[in-house]
C-alpha cells in the first residue's frame, strides 16, 4: 500500500484551519492509504506562487510600465506584466521548496501546500524552475533582453541571496533581501525603456526602505514563531526595543522618500497629498509602537496596526501613481 | 523528510487521484494554448508592417 508521510511539527496551531497540531494529526495521519490521496490540485500549485505577494508585484510592475517614458504596445505591455508576475510566482515556489522544513513549524506557514503534504518539495522545485525559465525567456524574447536579464537577476536574488543565504544567517536578512521585492517596478520600467533611470530607482527605493518596517512589525508579533525555527529576525536577535527603534528610523526615512516622486515629476498633486499624509501616519504609528516599552498585547496590537497600515500605504502610493499615469496616457500625454 | 508520493507501481490509482491529474493536465493544456497564441500575437505585433518589407 502506498503511503504518504506528513512533515512532523509540534506545539503549533494552524492559523488557517484553526486547529492545534494534535488535531491536525487526526486530519493528516502519518500513513494514509493511497486511495485517500489525490495529489496537488491546480489551486495548490497556484498557491505555491504566493498570490498575495504577486498582487503587489503586479501593481508595482504595472506602475513601472505605465509611468515609463516611451511607447509600448498594450499587448506587449500585458505580456511583460504577466512574465514579471509569473517570475515572482516562480520565486515564491522556489522559496517554499527551500523553506519547507521551517514552514512546517511556523503557524503562519504550516498550512502551505508542501507542509500539508499536497505537493512534494521536489515538485515545487520543478514547478518553480520551469516557471522561472519560461518567464525570463518570454520577457527576453517578446519584450527586450535587458528586462529578461533583470527578471532573471531578481529571481536569483530572491532565491539564492535572500532565501538560501541571508534568511537563516543574519538579522539583516529582509533589509538586503527586500531588494528582490523592490525590483519589479524597475523591471516594468526596463520593459518599456530597455534601461534604468532615476525615476525607476526611486520607485525601487520606496519599496526597499518600506520593507524593513513592514516585516519587522510582523516579526514583532510573530517572534516566537521565528525563534522556534531559528530564523534570526531582528526582534529575536536584538530585542523588541531595538527593532522598534529601527522601525522608527526606517519610517522617518521612508516618509520623505515616498513624497519624492512628486518633486521629480513622477507623481502629481494627488500623489503628493496621498504620500505626505500616508508618510505622516506611518511615522505616527511607528512612534506609537516605539513608545510601548513593555511586551504584551498592547505592543502586539500596535505592531499589527503598523503592519496593516504599511500594506495600505504602499498600495495607496502605487495605486495613485497608476491612476495619474493612466489618465495622462488616456489624455494623450 | 519524506514527501507525498504517487501510488506505487501496480496500485490502481484512486478516482480522486485520476481526477486531480486530469485537472492538472487540462490546466497545462490551456496554458500551452494561451502561450502559443501569445507568442503568435506578439510576433505579429513586433514584426508589424515590416512583414511586407522584404528585399527583392
Amino acid at each position: 500500500m502506498a503511503v504518504r508521510t506528513r512533515l512532523v511539527s509540534t506545539e503549533l496551531t494552524c492559523l488557517t484551519c484553526g486547529v492545534a497540531l494534535t488535531d491536525m494529526t487526526q486530519i493528516l495521519p502519518e500513513a494514509m492509504p493511497a486511495d485517500d490521496w489525490a495529489g496537488g490540485s491546480v489551486a495548490d500549485y497556484f498557491s505555491l506562487m504566493k498570490p498575495r505577494v504577486m498582487t503587489l508585484v503586479i501593481l508595482t510592475a504595472l506602475v513601472g510600465i505605465v509611468a515609463a517614458p516611451g511607447h509600448i504596445h498594450p499587448l506587449i505591455g500585458a505580456i511583460a506584466l504577466l512574465a514579471i508576475a509569473v517570475g515572482a510566482g516562480a520565486s515564491g515556489a522556489l522559496n517554499m521548496w527551500f523553506d519547507a522544513d521551517i514552514d512546517a513549524r511556523m503557524a503562519r506557514t504550516a498550512a502551505r501546500a508542501i507542509p500539508r503534504g499536497k505537493i512534494s518539495a521536489e515538485e515545487a522545485f520543478t514547478f518553480g524552475m520551469v516557471l522561472s525559465v519560461f518567464s525570463v525567456l518570454t520577457l527576453g524574447l517578446l519584450v527586450n533582453y535587458f528586462a529578461g536579464a533583470f527578471l532573471a537577476f531578481t529571481i536569483a536574488f530572491y532565491v539564492v541571496i535572500y532565501t538560501m543565504w541571508l534568511k537563516r544567517r543574519t538579522q539583516q536578512n529582509i533589509v538586503i533581501g527586500g531588494a528582490a521585492g523592490a525590483f519589479p517596478p524597475m523591471v516594468g520600467w526596463a520593459a518599456v525603456t530597455g534601461g534604468v533611470s532615476l525615476e525607476s530607482i526611486l520607485l525601487f527605493l520606496i519599496i526597499f526602505v518600506w520593507t524593513p518596517p513592514h516585516f519587522w512589525a510582523l516579526a514583532l508579533y510573530r517572534m516566537r514563531d521565528y525563534g522556534r525555527v531559528g530564523v534570526p529576525m531582528m526582534p529575536n536577535v536584538s530585542g523588541p526595543q531595538t527593532t522598534k527603534r529601527q522601525i522608527l528610523i526606517y519610517s522617518v526615512i521612508l516618509a520623505p522618500l515616498g513624497v519624492a516622486p512628486y518633486f521629480i515629476g513622477l507623481g502629481g498633486l494627488t500623489y503628493l497629498a496621498t504620500s505626505a499624509f500616508g508618510g505622516v501616519v506611518f511615522v505616527w504609528y511607528a512612534w506609537k509602537l516605539f513608545q510601548i516599552r513593555e511586551d504584551g498585547r498592547e505592543a502586539d496590537a500596535a505592531a499589527r496596526r503598523l503592519f496593516g497600515f504599511s500594506i495600505l500605504y504602499l498600495f495607496a502610493l502605487f495605486l495613485v501613481l497608476l491612476a495619474e499615469h493612466t489618465m495622462r496616457i488616456a489624455m494623450g500625454g | 523528510m519524506e514527501s507525498a508520493v504517487e501510488p506505487d507501481q501496480g496500485d490502481k490509482p484512486s478516482a480522486a487521484w485520476l481526477r486531480q491529474r486530469r485537472m492538472r493536465s487540462i490546466a497545462i493544456a490551456l496554458i500551452l494554448v494561451a502561450l502559443t497564441g501569445m507568442f503568435y500575437a506578439a510576433t505579429i505585433i513586433r514584426i508589424g508592417a515590416n512583414v511586407l518589407n522584404r528585399g527583392m
